[in-house]
């Protein structure tokens, strides 16, 4: 399967804030993280993907298909997610989303047949039929997935699905998530703030930060492995008011290597080569401490919000990002 | 037919036959008018609770009953009387029926759109094939028909009731369709003005109110003029009936009866001439555009 969203030189202005900046980005098949701080930009992207608000400048397609003069024939396509609660409490899950079937074009017995298959997907059995006033959040957000997926689009759009979620409830909404693109075949577009989240679901992250693109890699190099070691020691067996750290930072320091502290007792040691592993063992030894870590340190992406700046710094602005 | 040899040996097997697993959707998809007439259908059914709980029936069912079983008591009495002339008309019966109108339309046109603003469901329906014009378009002719449902039921009984009393199968035909026409016109105007308050509020009890309150308001205000203006004479003088132009209720009644030409006495409510009748032609179709436009307006912005 092709490209299924391509944006070239996207721009929304309002009259007071420009929401998105020249977005250019690529979506292939698969799980796709967009992230963003709150007003990054994710949900203007979104109308503007469903052809529901027209862009200030730029052009894109979704399926192919133009998002300016297509948008009817894209939103038969995809599904969209809403955000927030968009569900009347007085009708069932049944009721609604055969209506939300039938507002995509399903005819009416079809539209019958996939809501019962969907509802079941989706984990819900015979709660379904009764009025949706009295669901929990999570059974509310299975629904608002259900009539996103009642038509069987090529495309998802999930605006936020694990808002709300106690641990459990968002642990199985990134599994439905997941099995959205692999037992269904179904492409998605997930946006979220919670960046772990996305580490575990996403094979591919879209990371914008004031309507411009900062990044967009595979989940995998956002968290590969750093050229930098985690060093822990236990405390010294005899001498318990030593600082069993500062030593090992000295004699590390000694032997030519750069040492960090990150946090209280976990020492961040620069990789050289492979004699660095080594001296570390050595050292730790000769000062007869246990080691208790001493391993390769991976990426977050939590870290490309925290040091927003110095990226910018290194790569030369925030549109060449994509490139590191 | 006979079964395919898969077919029998799965159940020869006993074994599970349904696939569990996720099909895909190989049908039809037909697209923005068919979507439009399912929200339209589905308005339709809301506007009588139907598809939603008991409790929500309660009200417009009770509102469907009323005019019906007032019309049936008509029309047996008449019936029973072995009456010769019927004890009231078409539209009379329209204008008896009123304020039950007025109560349908104010509870009802909020299910219609502010329960969908209130539950944000409107950005469901459009990130669907249909536009915004067309959710409007389905919503008005939704409320529309279901106003015309309350009304043109009670006309029918009437009718049905004039014919088995044997009174005059012309006349009764004729009058009918009057009263279908003006039944159709309180229906457009009516839901033209229920459906741009409710799209104003996502709150259903402040449409409710306001509904009412401008139904009502507007009546009373024709008839203190009215009355101001002779109305309250024997022989009320031509002037006082441009009152009626305050009040969509009056307007509609005054329209009907100087057109089809029920006036009996001066004290029927009626366009005073023909070039009133026009102007009041004109008040009645430029209201209804005028609402339907602010309603499409205020969608456009969502």
């Amino acid at each position: 399967m092709s490209t299924v969203i391509a944006t070239d030189g996207l721009t929304k202005r309002f009259p007071r804030v420009t929401a998105l900046d020249q977005l250019t980005v690529e979506v292939q098949p698969g799980v796709v993280g967009l992230v963003g701080a709150n007003g990054a930009g994710k949900s203007t992207l979104i109308k503007i993907l469903l052809g529901l608000s027209p862009a200030t400048s730029g052009t894109g397609r979704v399926l192919g298909l133009d998002i300016a003069t297509e948008g009817a024939a894209i939103r038969e396509r995809v599904g969209y997610m809403p955000e927030h609660d968009c569900l009347p409490p007085d009708v069932s899950a049944t009721e609604f989303v055969v209506h939300m079937a039938r507002m995509a074009g399903l005819p009416a017995a079809a539209a019958r047949e996939r809501t019962a298959d969907i509802l079941r997907h989706v984990g819900l059995y015979e709660e379904r039929y009764r009025p949706m006033g009295g669901y929990s959040t999570g059974m509310k957000q299975r629904v608002k997935l259900a009539q996103a997926l009642v038509h069987d689009p090529q495309l998802v759009l999930l605006d936020e699905p694990t808002n709300g979620l106690d641990p459990v409830g968002r642990d199985e909404m990134l599994g439905l998530i997941r099995r959205v693109h692999t037992d269904f075949g179904i492409s998605v577009l997930v946006t979220t703030h919670l960046l772990g989240e996305l580490e575990r679901t996403c094979d591919h992250l879209v990371v914008i930060d004031g309507g411009r693109l900062l990044r967009s890699s595979s989940t995998a190099s956002f968290t590969e492995a750093t050229q930098v070691l985690a060093v822990e020691v236990t405390d010294h067996p005899q001498d318990a008011l030593a600082d069993p750290d500062a030593a090992v930072r000295e004699r590390l320091a000694a032997a030519g290597l750069s040492v960090a502290m990150d946090g209280s007792r976990i020492l961040l040691v620069e990789i050289k080569d492979d004699s660095t592993y080594d001296t570390v063992r050595d050292t730790v030894a000769d000062l007869g401490l246990g080691l208790v870590r001493l391993e390769q340190r991976r990426h977050r992406v939590a870290e490309i919000f925290t040091q927003p700046a110095d990226r910018a710094e290194r790569t030369g602005g925030p549109a060449d990002a994509s490139v590191s | 037919m006979h079964p395919s040899p898969d077919a029998r040996t799965a159940a020869a097997d006993g074994g599970v036959i349904h696939n569990i697993g996720y099909r895909r959707y190989e049908g039809p998809r037909l697209g923005r008018g068919y979507a439009t007439r399912s929200l339209y259908q589905q308005s339709l059914r809301a506007a009588f609770g139907l598809g939603r709980s008991g409790r929500s029936k309660v009200l417009p069912m009770v509102v469907l009953a009323l005019p019906l079983l007032f019309a049936l008591v008509v029309a047996a009495v008449q019936i029973f009387m072995k009456m010769e002339k019927p004890v009231l008309d078409y539209t009379e019966l329209l204008d008896g029926i009123g304020v039950l109108t007025w109560i349908f339309l104010a509870a009802q046109a909020p299910v219609l759109l502010s329960r969908d603003l209130r539950h944000h469901t409107v950005p469901l329906y459009f990130s669907r094939p249909i536009t915004r014009a067309d959710y409007v378009r389905a919503k008005f002719a939704a409320m529309t028909s279901a106003m015309l449902i309350v009304t043109a039921g009670p006309l029918l009984v009437l009718y049905i009731g004039a014919l088995l009393g044997r009174m005059d199968f012309g006349h009764h035909t004729v009058h009918l369709l009057y009263g279908l026409a003006a039944a159709l016109l309180y229906a457009v105007l009516y839901s033209a003005i229920g459906l741009l308050i409710a799209a104003s509020t996502p709150r259903r009890g402040f449409g409710v109110a306001s509904i009412m309150g401008v139904m009502s308001i507007s009546a009373v205000i024709a008839r203190i003029v009215y009355a101001l203006a002779g109305g309250e004479w024997a022989d009320v003088p031509e002037k006082a009936n441009w009152a009626a132009m305050l009040s969509p209720s009056w307007l509609v009644n005054g329209f009907t009866n100087q057109v089809f030409g029920l006036v009996t006495d001066s004290r029927v409510v009626h366009a005073p001439g023909a070039g009133a009748a026009v102007l009041f032609g004109a008040e009645i179709l430029l209201l209804t555009a005028a609402c339907y436009w602010f309603t499409d307006r205020r969608y456009r912005k969502i």
